[in-house]
């Protein structure tokens, strides 16, 4: 292989990319050095098993990847604002749509909810760590480098170019040459496994490190989510393992299972996708919920109405989710019978989603409503997922899809439902559990800037993407010619796409601004909640709760508060606390990861060999590992809580 | 004020919905017995689907402004509900009740789909391969074959049946009707039918590399006496295809309009080529294999 095929040329924009690259690892490396914290970095967050350190940094990268998914789509935007446009070249346009799918779904909806997931759960159980807090940490490493191995791509050897879906034969060798696709083979496997180890691990935390008396029927809604999210991804994610596995042996060792040639099926490659895929979307959708649900039900100062339905709703809607995954391709002419088994299956979801829709408007109904930042992105949550939910029921009307399948109509679609869910879900989480995690809140003036160019940008982009589909414009098209009329709908949504751009940026200086100019949260409870986290000093300790609480009923820190005045804690009460160790090798493993990923995607096979041979050096060394975590004695606990809690 | 505000996002919409940006062309547009089904099928969906939305906006713009924490209120404590199970039977029963009046005529019209729209016109049968990045038609009746443009009867159905040599395409004429995939080592069949003359664009909707963005091809509908003066004027003028140029053809490209006046099914039908098929037999879509249809492709010249 030639250095010319190895690093991606011709492109300027790509030359850019690279002098900012090698620029900004410069820039940190010189900081880190400048500033003596090297040793600061490998000790409180390279090698930590925390929680809520884990969950910070999955949101850190989260955001970065919500900036690099969000460059793409104004370059999308761009490109298609007026007819026979010259900005992007083909080739590159099919590139940057389908990083934009891969990176928004999996490196930024999830590790976005995972981190929150991450910081909150334990919290809100009142656990003092996860079940497996190693894992954990591995879990995230693999992510990382996973993401990171994605990311990479598009300076080294070149991006994937068959769409986030990736459908065979397209995406297989008989097609597509460079090594775009092993990127994403092999990145979202390991990426993949991350996320299959951490719903493993949260379905443990919630299940075996409920505090005493939180039955599941008191669990906090988000905690539920979380819990039916952790069996959808322990469903979910086995099938895309196999599938990647298999187009990795398709790509990089010759296999013939979606090939066209040789017997290859590739309708094989579009069932075992959607089957992950469908549950995938409800993965990011179901924790979204929870979050509104905890939103919600705080500032609307009331308890969540009709509990019991919402949990058995989510329930439903899990089922239901594994069951519709051919309404993705209604048009592969599976038959009538087969279209409308699933058509009325998909339609079925409508009813568990309606009936929490519901809940939640009856939920406000006689509260106290507190316009905070997180509170109006939960309340504009209900109104655009709805425009989303009903034209998702138009979609799922077979005969009717027909005329919609990979339109615009869909990309409004799916936008309106992810965008109005995960995202406004993920920003008002962020808000709402700001101060848990660094201390401060972040700026209101600020984030209802954010919230109304996002919200407002986000449907100036994207409903006049129902009518493009309508007139007849297919998704992935790099471009258009001027004679269809869809010029001025295009150049609408450029210009909300712009706004929700100016949204992110606003966002990101009230991180700066809050960080350095931010109300200080001294009580712990800035929002007045009503579950275990908020009993917690902001942020918390990092063994949480000095004793565990006890649960009587729903919402139990309002419980507390309203019964006895807080949730106190007596210092004879006091015992040793046992905490899981620090561990490097989470960290230095996901590398070795990398490595062999890498290799195979280059088809090195020595360098992936170095790569497999350090895993199982990591696996053997932890499978004789005699480490059982240590104490924090009485009197260490003791000076700890009196400095957390000195402003209380 | 802030209902000022909220007006204004819930007016938005319907604003692009009557504004001058939105022609009524494509799917709104239907030029034929199938379109028009599928037009009537959404039309329907969406009386149900603004009747949701206009109970869900009002229900919610009228709890946002009377429960607002307001300087009159602060004394006042929400009451402590757990739910209403009446309310939640209503709004458990009323989305059962509009999924079942939206799933029976979907039922109905995903399977009239399967079948030509009239019986009393014998229907025609073209056969389009979706190559890289071009439409290839043959008429295995009439022994012509055209690229990137196509010639139907006007009032007469047409059976597309679909492959693809390569990559997996959409097969797409919104103003006649819904789209079909057509892949590779297998048949699909799409039947489409213009109730009158005139010029329909069509496009691949299913992402196929490089230059998909360029699939596009022109259904001409003529009346049936134009529609045979046109097959006989290409029966003698057009020139034979023969492997070679069809080897060329295939090439991944874009090529301009071709017509021949043979097919390209006489050496190959790329239908039957997946290997899964030892028996030459195509992958059909229905169950109703209509092998006299498929026989006389191989006989009708």
């Amino acid at each position: 292989m030639k250095w010319s095929e190895f690093f991606v040329t011709g492109e300027p924009l790509i030359y850019a990319a690279d002098v900012a690259i090698v620029l900004t690892m410069v820039g940190i490396v010189f900081v880190l050095t400048y500033f003596k914290k090297w040793k600061w970095l490998w000790n409180e967050w390279l090698t930590t098993v925390d929680h809520k350190k884990i969950g910070v940094m999955y949101i850190i990268c989260a955001v970065l990847m919500l900036f690099r998914g969000g460059v793409d789509a104004l370059l999308m935007r761009a490109q298609l604002t007026a007819p026979n446009m010259k900005f992007l070249d083909a080739q590159h346009y099919n590139e940057i749509f389908t990083t934009h799918g891969t990176i928004m779904i999996l490196f930024m909806a999830m590790p976005f909810i995972i981190g929150l997931m991450n910081i909150v759960v334990p919290l809100q159980i009142g656990a003092r760590d996860v079940a497996f807090p190693y894992l954990n940490a591995l879990s995230f490493w693999l992510f990382f480098f996973g993401a990171l191995l994605f990311n990479i791509s598009f300076v080294i050897g070149g991006s994937p170019d068959a769409g986030w879906t990736a459908y065979f034969p397209l995406a297989g060798n008989e097609f597509s040459h460079g090594v775009g696709n092993n990127y994403y083979a092999v990145a979202l496997q390991i990426s993949g496994i991350g996320t299959l180890m951490t719903g493993i691990n949260f379905l443990v935390t919630i299940l075996k490190m409920r505090a005493p008396g939180m039955t599941l029927m008191r669990m906090p809604m988000f905690t539920w989510t979380i819990l039916i999210t952790c069996v959808l991804i322990i469903f979910a994610f086995p099938v895309l393992t196999v599938a990647l596995a298999l187009m990795t042996f398709d790509r990089v060792f010759g296999t013939q299972f979606f090939t066209m040639a040789n017997g290859g099926m590739s309708m094989l490659w579009a069932n075992l996708f959607w089957i992950w895929g469908h549950p995938e979307v409800y993965i990011v959708i179901l924790p979204s919920f929870g979050i509104f649900s905890e939103v919600v039900s705080t500032f609307a100062q009331k308890r969540l109405f009709g509990y019991k339905a919402m949990v058995g709703s989510i329930v439903g809607i899990a089922f239901l989710s594994f069951i519709v995954w051919v309404h993705h391709f209604f048009t592969m002419g599976a038959g009538p019978a087969v279209n409308s088994a699933f058509s009325i299956t998909t339609m079925a979801i409508a009813i568990p989603t309606g009936v929490k829709i519901f809940n939640w408007l009856f939920t406000i109904r006689k509260g106290k409503i507190r316009f905070t930042t997180a509170m109006l992105w939960s309340l504009a949550f209900i109104p655009n997922f709805v425009i989303g939910g009903v034209t998702g029921v138009m979609l799922a009307m077979a005969a009717a899809d027909y005329q919609y399948h990979n339109s615009y109509f869909l990309i409004a679609h799916f936008h309106y439902v992810l965008i109005a869910g995960t995202v406004f879900a993920c920003f008002a989480g962020l808000h709402y559990w700001y101060p848990k995690m660094f201390g401060h809140i972040l700026n209101e003036r600020l984030g209802k800037w954010t919230f109304w160019l996002f919200m407002i940008g986000f449907n100036v982009c994207f409903f006049p993407m129902y009518f493009l589909g309508l007139m007849g414009m297919t998704r992935r098209m790099y471009t258009y010619s001027a004679g269809l009329g869809w010029t001025p709908l295009n150049v609408v949504a450029t210009v909300g796409a712009v706004l929700m751009g100016i949204g992110f940026i606003v966002l990101c200086y009230n991180i700066y601004y809050s960080a350095r100019y931010g109300e200080r949260d001294m009580t712990g409870d800035p929002w007045n909640g009503r579950t275990l986290e908020w009993a917690t000093a902001s942020p918390p300790v990092h063994y949480n709760f000095p004793v565990t609480p006890v649960v009587e009923d729903v919402d139990a820190y309002w419980v507390m508060k309203k019964k006895y005045g807080g949730f106190h804690v007596k210092e004879e009460d006091l015992k040793p606390i046992h905490m899981p160790s620090n561990s490097g090798r989470p960290f230095w493993m996901s590398v070795a990861f990398f490595v062999a990923g890498f290799g195979l995607v280059f088809k090195w096979f020595a360098l992936a060999i170095v790569g497999a041979l350090f895993i199982v050096l990591g696996l053997i060394l932890r499978s004789f590992e005699d480490d059982d975590g240590y104490h924090i004695p009485v009197d260490e606990i003791k000076r700890m809580e009196r400095a957390a809690r000195k402003g209380a | 004020m802030k209902w000022a505000r909220w007006r204004a996002v819930l007016v938005l919409p319907f604003l692009f919905l009557f504004g001058g940006c939105v022609e009524r062309t494509a799917v709104l547009n239907p030029q034929g017995p199938v379109a028009r089904m599928q037009y009537d099928l959404i039309m329907w969906s969406v009386g149900f689907m603004l009747f949701i939305i206009v109970v869900v906006f009002t229900l919610f713009a009228v709890f946002l402004i009377r429960y607002r924490e307001k300087p009159e209120n602060a004394g006042y404590e929400p009451p402590d509900e757990e739910g209403n199970t009446l309310l939640e039977v209503v709004w458990t029963a009323i989305p059962i009740l509009i999924v079942a009046a939206l799933a029976v005529p979907t039922v109905k019209a995903t399977f009239a789909l399967e079948k030509p729209p009239t019986e009393k016109v014998k229907p025609i049968t073209i056969h389009v391969t979706a190559a890289n990045w071009k439409w290839i038609f043959s008429y295995p009746e009439e022994n012509i074959e055209t690229v990137n443009y196509v010639h139907i009867p006007a009032g007469v159905p047409v059976k597309f049946k679909l492959t693809s040599v390569g990559p997996m395409n959409s097969f797409w004429v919104p103003e006649l009707g819904g789209q079909k995939y057509a892949m590779d080592g297998m048949e699909t069949e799409l039947i489409l039918q213009a109730d009158k003359p005139g010029s329909y664009m069509g496009r691949s909707a299913n992402f196929s590399g490089e230059k998909f963005a360029h699939m596009e091809f022109e259904v001409v509908a003529q009346t049936g006496t134009d529609f045979r003066k046109w097959v006989n004027e290409v029966k003698q003028t057009a020139p034979k295809l023969d492997e070679k140029k069809y080897t060329q053809i295939l090439k991944p490209g874009l090529v301009g309009r071709m017509t021949f006046s043979n097919t390209h099914l006489q050496w190959i039908d790329h239908a039957k080529q997946n290997s899964h098929h030892a028996d030459g037999k195509p992958m059909k879509n229905d169950d109703q294999s209509d092998e006299a249809m498929t026989n006389s492709h191989h006989h009708g010249e």
